[in-house]
């Protein structure tokens, strides 16, 4: 098996991308006719492990989407583009330390933690903003609630060991 | 996106710190942003990974109760083998009822309501305070009597024999008509409709879609407020008949055990008088002539004219299907190329061939109850359940144009918005059991709709916690929930599965790469999933990505009755026990749980030939006798069934709580 990887190698490596994007698409493809809401497609990129901020995702849908835009994007025109995506190995995620070295500039004083208020401002006011409910669903895991803040090195371990 | 505008911070001589400040504030929110973001998405595609193995299989299941109609055929025409004086056995598998219903008041009368009896008690001719009643009786979890529960059922039959095929509805600007999908025994979501919506009455009419029943734990509760409310205001609710209204299907999906839990005494009777309220549920609705009401689906062949004019009642199971006539049989046999005794004439009961629908009437009724709307163009025999079929916006549209009407208004599948809109606005699908598949796993929604006006959509979810879990928590429960029975699944075909690696493991290695694995996966079990994402919860990897294929057995093994039992037997009677169950039911005439060794070893035969299942006939007598069943020559197989179970070894306790047993 070994052997047939080496003589196979990159075919291998892009049909087994190719059945991995596959198997992502269809899950969200809820009519079974090879197309999903273009409102899905972030999560589906994401899915399979890369990280396109929202800038670089609003590219990547321009890239896939029919010429006269219809909500929908057909499988056709997003496998190429996924595989080379997932070839390029663009978008890698952010490590642990990147993030944590994230929230300590935003805590300064090195408290070790981030006021609810302070998060909110930092989250829905700079970079690429989030909305309400990305803004609630991030509070209601990372919040601690005895101090209402979020203790940002918890946190961060806490989604880790769950993200896999 | 928006940018921050770094010339308006700062001033004078520190604003060049102050920009260097926020450019790394703005470095690192963003970097917190990308992360969750991404994060967020994973999850998100978790939960439908998860929703995807949970219906895969729930379809897969229904297949496998479908394909028992195929075995009862069979069953049928091998009779004379069986047993020679069983007219009930055949009665039941001819779908007649011999029992003849003049019984009710005395059978009714005759049962006592104690003092004793805490419980609501319902007062004929009933009216909306019974409804009330109900409602704020089974809140406090209280069970009705027995005796109520045979009345409402006697009342609700005779009112609904009066009922056409299709009810006819009006609405007006003042009145709005409230649309509501599967409740599947889940009693909580009822409330919780009633209590945003407000209860059934003349001025606030309802049209429940079907599958009232199974799966959740609340089937007879639900059933009892819906048919009061059906008898207090016959006009203003309507009941279409869902493929769970069925009592083959509440042997397998829990209806049946819920009623024999909690009525031990007359839940028999209850039984057989529901199998009968059942056929007389309407097919579907029509409102304003514009809109059809009807559980599952379409075909291209269906046709309503036939639909309003057949006789119901005869529709007595998905799993009966007709017997044909003489020459219908020739052809079947010449088609099917069965090895067919004739089925001697005595067997048949008084005038029973024409008590049944004809095939193609049961073809009909069967489309409309189980098949599914789908992307694709055409219309297509539904493989995932077995039965209906998979019709495409064309079809739609066709039959749509063909009765003059603008909308289909359907339920039959879980969608996680409760609701979905598809084939160009044509078709709503609307399912209101909350939670379906496990806590968190769905929301669920109900249609208002009054003429002239857009459909409106109402969304909810039965939670118990105070407040939501956070995304991540209720991920992680349906996650581990579905993979749970996705590994029960695997272990029932664990023989069939090794072998298959095997084959493709020449090396003798233990490892396969990945897509063989998924290949095998894929082909064994027939789910059509994503085995690759998948595969970290399933099997553990080389670190060339090569998959450990045994490692999937290793926490998880079937609990062995006996010890000595062998493994390939156990498995497959494992694989088989809900199909197992309903056959022993189905002979099990009197409901009396027992059937003799002699039916028992004769119904396997049977059941092993047409399942080409390998098991020696004294390996089953053998194990029945090991397991010290009672020895009077008689087996309790609700006993011998429950023996069988998975254990998962990381479990703490050790029963499995498969939802499928």
């Amino acid at each position: 098996m070994a052997d047939d990887k080496e003589r196979e190698g990159p075919d291998l490596v892009v049909a087994e991308f190719h059945k991995k994007i596959k198997d992502a698409f269809e899950v969200f493809d809820h009519e079974a006719n090879n197309t999903v809401d273009v409102r899905e497609i972030g999560t589906i990129i994401r899915s399979l492990g890369c990280c396109p901020s929202e800038g670089e995702l609003h590219d990547l849908i321009v890239e896939v989407e029919e010429e006269e835009p219809t909500g929908y994007i057909r499988f056709e025109k997003f496998l190429p583009v996924m595989t080379k995506v997932l070839l390029e190995k663009r978008y890698r995620p952010i490590p642990e330390d990147i993030l944590l070295r994230a929230f300590e500039v935003l805590d300064p004083s090195k408290r070790g933690f981030l006021t609810k208020e302070e998060l909110i401002k930092y989250m829905t006011e700079e970079g690429e903003p989030f909305s309400q409910e990305e803004m609630e669903e991030m509070l209601s895991a990372a919040i601690d609630p005895e101090s209402n803040s979020i203790r940002y090195k918890d946190y961060i371990a806490m989604m880790v060991v769950d993200d896999g | 996106m928006s940018t921050h505008d770094l010339e308006d911070m700062g001033c004078g001589t520190s604003s060049s710190t102050k920009d260097r400040k926020s450019e790394k504030a703005l470095k690192a929110a963003l970097v917190i942003q990308n992360w969750y973001r991404g994060y967020s998405a994973r999850l998100k595609a978790r939960q439908r990974y998860a929703l995807t193995i949970f219906q895969s299989i729930e379809y897969a299941d229904e297949q496998g109760q479908l394909q028992l109609s195929n075995f009862f055929s069979f069953m049928l025409e091998n009779y004379t083998q069986i047993h020679k004086k069983d007219p009930e056995l055949v009665a039941r598998l001819f779908g007649s009822t011999l029992q003849d219903y003049k019984d009710r008041q005395d059978y009714v009368s005759h049962i006592d309501v104690p003092d004793s009896y805490h419980g609501p008690r319902l007062q004929f001719p009933l009216t909306f305070t019974d409804i009330d009643l109900l409602v704020e009786a089974f809140k406090q979890q209280q069970i009705l009597h027995a005796h109520y529960v045979l009345e409402v059922l006697f009342e609700t039959k005779k009112v609904l024999k009066q009922m056409p095929n299709f009810t006819h509805v009006k609405t007006s600007p003042s009145k709005e008509l409230t649309i509501c999908g599967d409740l599947h025994g889940k009693l909580d979501d009822l409330f919780l409709i009633f209590y945003k919506n407000g209860l059934p009455s003349g001025s606030n009419t309802y049209i429940f879609n079907g599958d009232f029943v199974d799966r959740g734990k609340h089937s007879i509760e639900i059933l009892m407020i819906l048919f009061v409310s059906f008898l207090v205001y016959p006009n203003d609710l309507h009941l279409n008949r869902g493929n769970h209204e069925d009592f083959m299907m509440n042997l397998r999906y829990g209806f049946t055990k819920e009623i024999l839990h909690k009525y031990k005494i007359h839940g028999k009777k209850i039984l057989q008088i529901l199998e009968d309220v059942y056929t007389w549920l309407p097919i579907g609705t029509i409102i304003d002539n514009e809109i059809l009401v009807i559980h599952g689906g379409i075909s291209e062949s269906t046709d309503l004219n036939l639909l309003h004019h057949i006789e119901r009642n005869k529709m007595k199971s998905v799993l009966m299907s007709p017997i044909p006539l003489d020459e219908d049989r020739d052809n079947d046999l010449k088609k099917n190329k069965i090895n067919t005794t004739i089925i001697p004439r005595e067997v048949k009961t008084n005038g029973s061939l024409s008590e049944q629908l004809t095939k193609h009437e049961w073809e009909q009724v069967i489309d409309i109850l189980w098949s599914d709307p789908r992307g694709k163009r055409g219309c297509y025999p539904n493989t995932s359940r077995g039965g209906g079929c998979y019709f495409g916006p064309d079809i739609t549209s066709k039959v749509l144009n063909k009765y003059q009407l603008k909308m289909l208004i359907r339920s039959h599948e879980c969608k996680p918005e409760g609701y979905e809109i598809c084939h160009d606005g044509k078709v709503v699908t609307v399912f209101s059991a909350s939670n379906y598949y496990e806590e968190g796993s769905n929301r669920g929604a109900y249609i208002k709709l009054c003429s002239g006006m857009n459909l409106r959509f109402f969304q909810y979810q039965v939670t118990k916690a105070t407040c939501l879990r956070p995304l991540y928590q209720r991920v992680n429960t349906i996650e581990s929930s579905a993979i749970r029975i996705l590994k029960e699944r695997m272990i029932s075909r664990k023989t069939d599965l090794i072998r298959a690696f095997q084959l493709q493991d020449r090396s003798k290695s233990g490892k396969l790469p990945m897509g063989q694995w998924a290949f095998s996966m894929e082909n064994i079990l027939g789910l059509n999933l994503p085995w690759r994402s998948l595969s970290p919860h399933l099997v553990t990897t080389d670190k060339n990505g090569n998959i450990n294929y045994m490692s999937s057995f290793e926490d998880i093994h079937i609990q062995k009755p006996v010890k000595e039992a062998q493994s390939t037997l156990i498995e497959t009677l494992y694989r088989y026990r809900s199909d197992l169950q309903i056959i022993f039911n189905v002979i099990d005439s009197d409901h009396s749980g027992l059937i003799s060794m002699e039916e028992f070893r004769a119904m396997w035969k049977l059941f092993n030939s047409h399942y080409s299942i390998h098991i020696d006939d004294f390996q089953i007598d053998d194990l029945a006798e090991r397991m010290d069943l009672n020895k009077d020559g008689s087996i309790d197989f609700n006993e011998f069934l429950k023996a069988f179970y998975v254990v998962h070894k990381l479990d703490n306790v050790n029963k499995s709580d498969s939802k499928l047993a």
